[in-house]
């Protein structure tokens, strides 16, 4: 498969705020290591999940891949090209074909603008139609393709007359009027309700399909990743733990905190949740990550080791990463 | 559509509220300790009958309800009363006062405004920075100080120590200008000490309302969206910030707007301003009842009718209300 984004190594890390008088007295300040050495490739029309906690990191590497949160390193290569040396004209043109769709579609649309100048936004600021008629009917074809039938209904109102399918159904729609190729999707079912979920993820899928957008679909809910997505990425805490085709991540995983993700899953046969599978405690603060492998103070099979070295992220099997010392053996 | 129905509604409101303060004003000035006729007459060997014939004659024989009874019938023909200190027509004597005290509220409070909104802009949009540290600490003391003692800062700094302007009024007594120029100037340096201190207020106010809402509305997912967009910085600020962020502003703008009229009381006092603030403070000394009434009727006319003016205004910024 032909590569779309790839991202090497990529660091987003946060200077705290810290008070008048330490940075006066000129302390270190602490870093929040969001974002911690993340590389995957995602090729051409392919949906890759990025799953994991809150506070793994998911949200800030796919802002940072559109440069809406400046990473402080590493690599980002959109169709080759590494998207942290563009200027500005060159990242005008990538946000035409690099779109995001938020989670909340009542705080993703600005209250003050009508349906249709939240679509025509994109265009205008692009340059992008001749005559208004061309605008009213690229605005119109990509709200129909959102899922929003009669669009020209819709032109004049405004998000707080629309329902919440409706409200991420316009969101989508606005990002899809450029005919992006790629599009960060950071959790786009989970305000909605069940109802709506499964058209939403339809559409995204049939646009795959139809129109070879690539997706970085954003989750923490793994049986979701696992319906839509063609590979997962597992993170925790700034890094990737595991990647691998959806089938094998669900039904195989090697890293023993996917383990613990996917024991959770609900099933309908499944009712009760073994103690054992749970895990205990909270994701580390991102400030003081824990020494060697960063997952071992929450891990049921650490081994003295796993406190000392960084384990290694590799390929164990083929088309499957994953970083664990349990697997060296 | 329901525009109608919407107006008709905030006007009844905006009716019942004027009346309901004006029921108070009327009973609260009259249980104040003092007795007007007394002040007025200022002469401790009045006899009673004089003193008996006086208040009979201003009508404060009577009970209060009647009293009343009479203020209500003369309003609604345009009559706010007699004024017992000034002995004219009190809408007159407040007629009289209120383009000063408009000239230099209005000033003030356009320049705090224009101000206060660029700058809050530009603390909101450098975040963090030391500009925005600074500015923001002396945003903060500006609106902490009291107005009086700002002024009188005012007057011992430029107007003593360095004698730049004028220690108050609005011109200097007993003089005649020779063109329209020459009285324009001196009014000019006249109004600039008491201007400045009370638009130094207002400023720090307006300031720390817009960039806290700038910043507020900054956070918002949907700035984000129009980011990966491809809006320039300069869009965003224009078409998406701050059309949501003046929101609170037009609350806060339109509160002030109102006061502006009963005018900044303690500037105008320490300024020696000819103004209705100063014209207050004289008719509460005096126990003036029909001119108290009279002022703040009037400045409740205007609060009431400001806020009026804002909930329509509201109604064509913020799509949301329109339900």
């Amino acid at each position: 498969m032909q590569s779309l984004v790839s991202v090497d190594q990529l660091e987003v890390h946060f200077a705290v705020r810290t008070g008048f008088m330490q940075s006066m007295f000129g302390k270190e300040t602490p870093v929040v290591r969001a974002v911690d050495g993340v590389s995957f490739e995602l090729g051409k029309g392919e949906i890759l999940c990025l799953a994991g906690e809150s506070g793994s990191g998911k949200t800030t590497t796919g802002k940072a891949i559109l440069r809406l949160v400046e990473p402080t390193g590493g690599k980002v290569l959109y169709e080759g090209e590494d998207v942290r040396s563009y200027n500005r004209l060159r990242l005008r043109a990538f946000r035409q074909e690099a779109q995001i769709i938020f989670q909340d579609p009542y705080e993703s649309l600005n209250p003050r603008q009508t349906v249709f100048s939240t679509v025509a936004e994109p265009l205008e600021v692009n340059n992008l139609c001749r005559s208004l008629a061309e605008k009213e009917e690229r605005v119109a074809q990509a709200l129909v393709d959102a899922g929003l039938h009669n669009p020209r209904e819709l032109f004049l109102r405004y998000p707080h007359e629309l329902s919440g399918g409706q409200r991420q159904r316009l969101a989508i729609a606005g990002a899809l009027v450029l005919d992006p190729k790629f599009i960060v999707a950071d959790e786009p079912v989970s305000m909605l309700d069940l109802s709506i979920r499964a058209g939403i993820l339809k559409l995204m899928v049939d646009l795959r399909d139809k129109k070879g957008i690539g997706y970085l679909f954003i989750t923490h809910d793994l049986s979701l990743a696992w319906l839509v997505s063609d590979r997962i990425a597992i993170m925790y805490l700034g890094k990737i733990v595991e990647l691998g085709s959806a089938d094998k991540v669900i039904k195989e995983p090697l890293h023993p905190y996917t383990r613990a993700l996917v024991s959770v899953i609900p099933t309908p046969r499944r009712k009760v949740i073994t103690q054992q599978s749970l895990l205990k405690g909270e994701t580390p603060d991102p400030v003081n990550v824990p020494a060697g492998c960063r997952f071992h103070p929450r891990c049921p099979e650490a081994k003295p080791r796993c406190r000392e070295a960084v384990p290694l992220y590799r390929e164990v099997r083929p088309g499957h990463f994953a970083a664990c010392h349990l697997l060296d053996s | 559509m329901k525009m109608r129905g919407y107006v008709l509604r905030k006007l009844g409101q905006t009716v019942l509220t004027i009346f309901v303060v004006l029921v108070f004003n009327f009973f609260l000035f009259r249980i104040m300790p003092g007795n007007p006729v007394r002040i007025l007459i200022r002469n401790p060997k009045i006899s009673a009958e004089a003193l008996q014939r006086i208040t009979e004659q201003f009508g404060l024989n009577q009970s209060k309800f009647v009293q009343f009874g009479y203020y209500l019938r003369d309003l609604f023909t345009g009559d706010l009363g007699h004024s017992f200190v000034y002995r004219k027509p009190v809408l007159d004597v407040i007629m009289e006062k209120l383009p000063p005290t408009l000239l230099l509220t209005g000033t003030a409070t356009i320049l705090s405004i224009i101000i206060g909104v660029i700058l809050g802009v530009i603390f909101a949009w450098k975040r963090g920075s030391k500009l925005d540290v600074a500015g923001l600490s002396l945003s903060l003391v500006l609106y902490s100080m009291p107005s009086f003692w700002v002024g009188i800062l005012m007057v011992m700094l430029f107007a003593v120590y360095w004698p730049i302007f004028p220690i108050g009024g609005m011109s200097v007594p007993g003089t005649y200008y020779a063109t329209i120029w020459s009285q324009l100037g001196s009014l000019l340096r006249h109004m600039l000490l008491p201007t400045v201190t009370f638009a130094l207020i207002l400023i720090g106010e307006y300031v720390l309302i817009m960039r806290n809402s700038l910043l507020e509305v900054m956070s918002e997912d949907y700035m984000l969206t129009a980011r990966a967009k491809g809006v320039s910085n300069r869009n965003l600020l224009r078409r998406h910030a701050l059309p949501n962020a003046m929101l609170p502003m037009v609350t806060l703008i339109a509160m002030n707007l109102g006061f502006i009229v009963g005018g900044a009381i303690q500037v105008e006092t320490v300024f020696s301003w000819p103004g209705l603030g100063r014209l207050m403070y004289t008719a509460l000394m005096g126990r003036d009842y029909p001119l108290l009434q009279g002022i703040f009727l009037f400045v409740t006319v205007c609060v009431v009718g400001a806020n009026f003016c804002a909930d329509l205004l509201y109604r064509y910024l913020d799509p949301r209300v329109k339900s």
